[in-house]
């Protein structure tokens, strides 16, 4: 026993396993020293010959040294899984700067975008949306909303018509000039479901729609697109009329750096009228008044067209240009640009 | 229309600045279009009188004047205009002075001989645009006045975009009422004195039409001289208002139309045969216009005519033949009243625009003919002299003024504000209503220059208007609470855009007009709703389909080089239609529809990934995706569009729902694409219902997955053998998935092989092997009917 020095064995082990560089190898080490024919199993084997009253004492020094390697050969075990970890890591880790795979988003046609936050908005006041066809009678386009044939009002209008079936121009029936008539049909409804006398539920309707005018340059299309707006109740006002369309502008623009006045005009359809301007507090068109919306008291021979009571009830109603809302709120300079259908310019409305 | 300010501060004078004025004009409805000096700015330009004009001894085109510029001794200027003499008074810019172009006035010695200024043409003064020498000044101007204080050249000119329910506003004498009433300024109207009859001649005129001429009136004026020149304070006022001068007569003419907003007409007397004949136009009758336009006329039109036929279109223009000439002494002065309702829409079905037919047929005062006679002869008897005879007014019927109630308390309501009572009656005092105080209201007779005050609301727009619409507060609206219907069987439209988005897709917006051809290439439609009046000749019709807006942008983006292109649209389509439909217009049909392009690869392209251009099933899944509940099928149709073997009917709920296919090489081809498209188009109405979902069990029991592999004759569309599965399926069938296709190697020429996958549970118990066995050779004998054999 007194060849087995345990110091040197166990500092020779130490050195042994820092030149161990796999798990095989390790093993091939644990095996020299505490394998079947191991150092330090010899050395307990060897313990038979010693006399009984030292094989006690000889066999707890082999049995600590015993338990000492083997807890150097797992630190060591150990420590080589962790490196080899490690560099499999290494080995795995990626570019994580390459660009992700697969379908990229499209998007909302920048007018579409405007059109569903003036829905939200109004919707958030209770408003709902209401349609109406493009392909429209005189009678719902003019006549309906107070305005009868030759009215100078019509000249401000360009109105698209249409040929019959034999190609003869039909007088009655045009492509609509503004989505006016939505309102007009929209209250023939409602009385029929309801009458339009005491017990009348409000009407409260947005109705955005394309339409037509016979124009075509910057700032005109033959086609574009209006909002409508109509409030029929028993308590509206134009001031309120003018708290609902200061507050939808300030809220669409998302400014309250934002002047809005109501000047008088005029329509057919509605009594008072007024146009509203904005003028913007900051950017490039900062301080000059732009027309954005026309708006007025609905005209009482409206009203009654539709069967509706106007001593009982009252109503506002606007018209706004979605597509001219889109230019100021985007930067958008000319028209044209909404129906070109050029990628390079909708690709900058996907966000 | 145009107006100059000074003008309009004759007749009233507010204390406010020009901007204010524009500001007020603005904000009471009359809004300024425009507005700006009627010359640029210079300085330093007074009146110089040529005393002396000698040749310059160097120089053959230019002369060496001495000029009197109001500084005692004269001036020495070289001038080289071709009109300077002798005794003119002409714009002299005296050194120092800056004109227009930043062009400066120095002392300087041209060719050799010292000039101190420069006379100027009105072109250098920004005057004209073109002028032909010197500026020839009023030979009454005193030398060394500045030339801005003796042409008031610091006046502005204002340009009103009208309303059509304010033509009283179209003349200064109505727009000085207006300013009036806005800012509390009484009016100056100039004195019109009625001048005396100094003859008894008049010109009979018979009133045939009250429906057309509802009053008449006029006066001959003898002996006048036609070339008399206007003075120069007249042509210097038209033309602020945008009129030239023509001549004495009719500068006149219009003078009194801008003045009073009294439109009138002078005719040449002698030219008139016999008397006058107010009547409706006879069939076919002609006329040749001032100017020499010649028109055809019907009874439509209203007609000044004598005794050798039509003289004039009544209310719009004067004829040619009764003009007022060079040589004209005797004329006859009328004006009168025509009825809006005689005159509206007569100009566009001539194509004519004049100031006399905007004013009609908008509304003139009826009660100031003889006033708007009278003024007009004071100023022919002014400039050109003549004997006037009396003054004949006829009145045949003249627009019933109906009395309008506005109560105080209405106006209040509607309005959202408390004016008093007697705030209220003052704005009609001041608008010159005189208002009756009744009850709790007010009662006013609407005044003959206004044609826009028939309801109470045009009265309760008039206190809005004078309070200010921005006097009115923004209120918070006041309405009840209702909850708003939100239905869950129906889909939003925005719902579907944004699938198509999400997968990939970009909106466009095309027009609803298209050429011909593409209705003709695109849906085989001969008869497409045509335009009356298109603007132009590409876009003649309405769209039946959504294609051929597609394939354009289509076209404009390979244009531009674009690799892929992955687009929808959404829009009404039109056609034709023989049953109306509710809510529509008769004889049309109004479809709103869904439709998409994809052209070039699946997916953009990326590394990392292999590339490959998307096919109909690419877009085909797309559709899939676009139907939320019930179930989408594709059934092979031939489509004009498209390639017809891959084009196929979209079937939801077995309901045509659209068509989807690979663009037709024919159309590859005519519209040079690159390659083909695929594209689809959907029935917006027949997508959105969806249903409600209606729970059912989960099974707890484990699930048995079974894959079978049959050959087919290749004819034979896999949807027919999945149908055939599932008619009266196995009550434990769950699903049924294609997981290939194949053809080739191993599978006989003209068949296919199929493998599905068959997901098998049981609601009630684990499937036990047995009744797997059993209900798999159930499933293919169902397959063995329709024609398939099990693969070995």
């Amino acid at each position: 026993m007194s060849s087995l020095n345990p110091e040197a064995l166990l500092s020779e082990l130490s050195d042994a396993l820092a030149a161990v560089k796999d798990g095989d190898a390790l093993e091939v080490t644990k095996a020299r020293y505490l394998g079947k024919s191991g150092i330090v199993t010899e050395a307990l084997k060897g313990l038979v010959s010693l006399p009984v009253e030292e094989r006690k004492e000889a066999g707890g020094k082999i049995n600590k040294i015993k338990a000492q390697m083997e807890a150097a050969i797992n630190d060591r075990r150990d420590a080589l899984k962790q490196e080899q970890l490690a560099a499999r890591l290494a080995e795995e880790a990626l570019d994580v700067t390459l660009p992700g795979r697969g379908v990229s988003r499209g998007g909302l046609h920048p007018v579409t975008r405007s059109l569903q936050r003036i829905e939200k908005l109004f919707a958030s006041m209770g408003f709902s949306v209401a349609e109406g066809p493009e392909i429209e009678t005189d009678y719902f386009n003019f006549t309906a909303l107070n305005t009868p044939d030759d009215h100078p009002a019509r000249s401000m209008h360009d109105t698209f018509y249409l040929k019959d079936d034999q190609g003869n121009v039909q007088p009655d029936v045009l492509l609509r000039t503004h989505t006016s008539p939505i309102q007009a049909r929209y209250m023939q409804n409602h009385v029929k479901a309801h009458g339009g006398k005491e017990g009348m539920p409000e009407i409260r309707i947005i109705a955005p729609g394309r339409v037509y005018r016979v124009d075509s340059d910057a700032t005109h299309s033959p086609m574009f697109h209006q909002v409508e707006g109509l409030w029929v109740g028993e308590h509206v006002t134009f001031a309120g009329l003018k708290g609902v369309m200061i507050d939808f502008l300030h809220q669409f623009f998302e400014t309250d750096a934002l002047e809005v006045r109501f000047r008088p005009s005029f329509f057919p359809f509605t009594e008072p009228s007024a146009e509203i301007d904005v003028a913007f507090g900051e950017g490039p068109l900062k301080g000059r008044w732009l027309e954005v919306a026309g708006c007025g008291m609905v005209h009482p021979n409206v009203l009654a067209e539709a069967g509706i009571d106007p001593e009982r009830y009252v109503g506002f109603a606007f018209g706004m240009g979605p597509d001219r809302l889109t230019m100021l709120r985007y930067g958008i300079n000319d028209l044209r640009l909404f129906f070109e259908g050029d990628i390079r310019f909708l690709n900058q409305f996907a966000a | 229309m145009k107006f100059s300010e000074s003008w309009l501060r004759q007749f009233v004078n507010p204390d406010l600045s020009s901007e204010a004025l524009a500001e007020l004009l603005t904000m009471a409805g009359l809004e300024v279009e425009a507005r700006g000096p009627v010359a640029p700015p210079f300085n330093n330009v007074v009146v110089g009188h040529v005393l002396s004009v000698t040749k310059h001894p160097d120089a053959d085109r230019l002369n060496v004047c001495e000029v009197d510029a109001g500084e005692g001794a004269p001036r020495q200027i070289v001038c080289g205009a071709s009109n300077v003499s002798v005794g003119l008074k002409v714009p002299c810019a005296l050194p120092g002075a800056v004109l227009p172009g930043d062009f400066k006035i120095k002392e300087a010695k041209v060719r050799g001989v010292p000039s101190a200024g420069m006379l100027c043409a009105a072109v250098e003064l920004g005057m004209a645009k073109e002028s032909d020498g010197l500026m020839i000044l009023d030979a009454d101007a005193k030398p060394g006045t500045p030339l801005r204080d003796l042409l008031g050249l610091d006046d502005i000119c204002i340009e009103l975009k009208l309303t059509p329910n304010r033509p009283d506003c179209l003349g200064l004498l109505g727009l000085a009422r207006e300013v009036s009433a806005l800012t509390n300024t009484p009016v100056k109207a100039p004195e019109i004195k009625a001048v005396a009859a100094s003859h008894e001649q008049t010109l009979p005129v018979s009133i045939e039409a009250a429906d057309l001429c509802g009053r008449f009136t006029g006066r001959i004026i003898k002996g006048v001289n036609a070339k008399a020149q206007t003075p120069a304070w007249m042509v210097q006022a038209l033309e602020r208002c945008g009129l030239r001068s023509i001549s004495a007569l009719v500068d006149i003419s219009n003078y009194v139309m801008l003045e009073l907003n009294r439109p009138n007409h002078v005719f040449d007397l002698d030219s008139v045969q016999q008397g006058l004949t107010v009547r409706w136009a006879r069939p076919a009758e002609q006329l040749t216009l001032l100017g020499g336009n010649d028109v055809t006329l019907d009874q439509r039109y209203g007609v000044i005519a004598d005794a050798n036929g039509t003289i004039s279109l009544a209310g719009i223009m004067g004829g040619e033949r009764t003009a007022c000439t060079d040589q004209t002494k005797d004329v006859f002065v009328e004006a009168a009243y025509w009825l809006p309702s005689a005159i509206q829409g007569r100009s566009r079905w001539l194509t004519l625009s004049t100031d006399a037919g905007h004013r009609f047929e908008r509304g003139v005062d009826f009660a100031d003919t003889v006033t708007g006679v009278e003024r007009i002869t004071q100023l022919i008897r002014d400039i050109c002299g003549g004997e006037a005879g009396p003054v004949v007014d006829q009145v045949t019927a003249l627009p019933e003024r109906k009395p309008v109630t506005a109560r105080f308390s209405r106006i209040r309501q509607v309005l959202g504000i408390a004016p008093s009572d007697t705030d209220i009656k003052a704005i009609f005092e001041r608008l010159g209503f005189q208002p009756k105080v009744v009850d709790a209201g007010v009662v006013i007779v609407p005044p003959s220059w206004r044609h826009d005050l028939e309801i109470e609301e045009d009265l309760i727009e008039e206190v809005a208007r004078v309070i200010g619409y921005d006097h009115i507060p923004a209120k918070p609206p006041v309405g009840p609470m209702v909850m708003q219907a939100q239905t869950e069987t129906q889909r939003p439209l925005g719902a579907l855009r944004d699938t198509l988005v999400e997968r990939g897709y970009q909106e466009v917006i095309n027009l609803a007009f298209t050429p011909e051809s593409w209705e003709k290439d695109f849906a085989a439609n001969a008869t497409p709703v045509e335009l009356a009046n298109p603007i132009a000749s590409h876009l003649s019709v309405m769209r039946s389909t959504l294609i051929g807006g597609l394939i354009n942008t289509l076209i404009h983006n390979q244009r531009r080089r674009q690799p892929r292109l992955q687009i929808f649209e959404t829009g009404r389509v039109f056609e034709r239609a023989s049953t109306p439909k509710a809510g529509e217009v008769d004889g049309y049909c109004q479809t709103l529809r869904l439709g998409g392009l994809v052209w070039g690869a699946v997916i953009p392209e990326q590394w990392g990934t292999k590339t490959r251009a998307a096919d109909f099933f690419d877009v085909k899944a797309d559709v899939e995706a676009l139907n939320a509940s019930g179930s989408l099928g594709f059934k092979a149709a031939v489509h004009p569009a498209f390639h017809p073997g891959r084009s196929a009917r979209v079937l939801r709920d077995g309901q045509l729902a659209g068509w989807l296919g690979e663009l037709h090489p024919r159309w590859v081809q005519h519209y040079a694409l690159e390659s083909a498209p695929i594209l689809f188009e959907l029935d917006i109405d027949i997508l959105t219902p969806t249903r409600l979902p209606i729970y059912t069990p989960v099974s707890s029991f484990p699930l048995v997955l079974r894959d079978l592999a049959v050959v087919v004759d290749a004819a034979i569309p896999v949807q027919q053998l999945i149908d055939s599965l599932w008619q009266d399926a196995p009550e434990v069938l769950r699903a049924v998935d294609l997981f290939d296709q194949y053809q080739g190697k191993g599978v006989p020429e003209g068949a296919k092989s199929l493998a599905f996958r068959f997901t098998l549970q049981d609601t009630q118990a684990t499937l036990e092997d047995q009744k797997v066995d059993a209900v798999m050779s159930q499933l293919l004998e169902r397959l063995t009917a329709v024609g398939a054999t099990l693969r070995s």
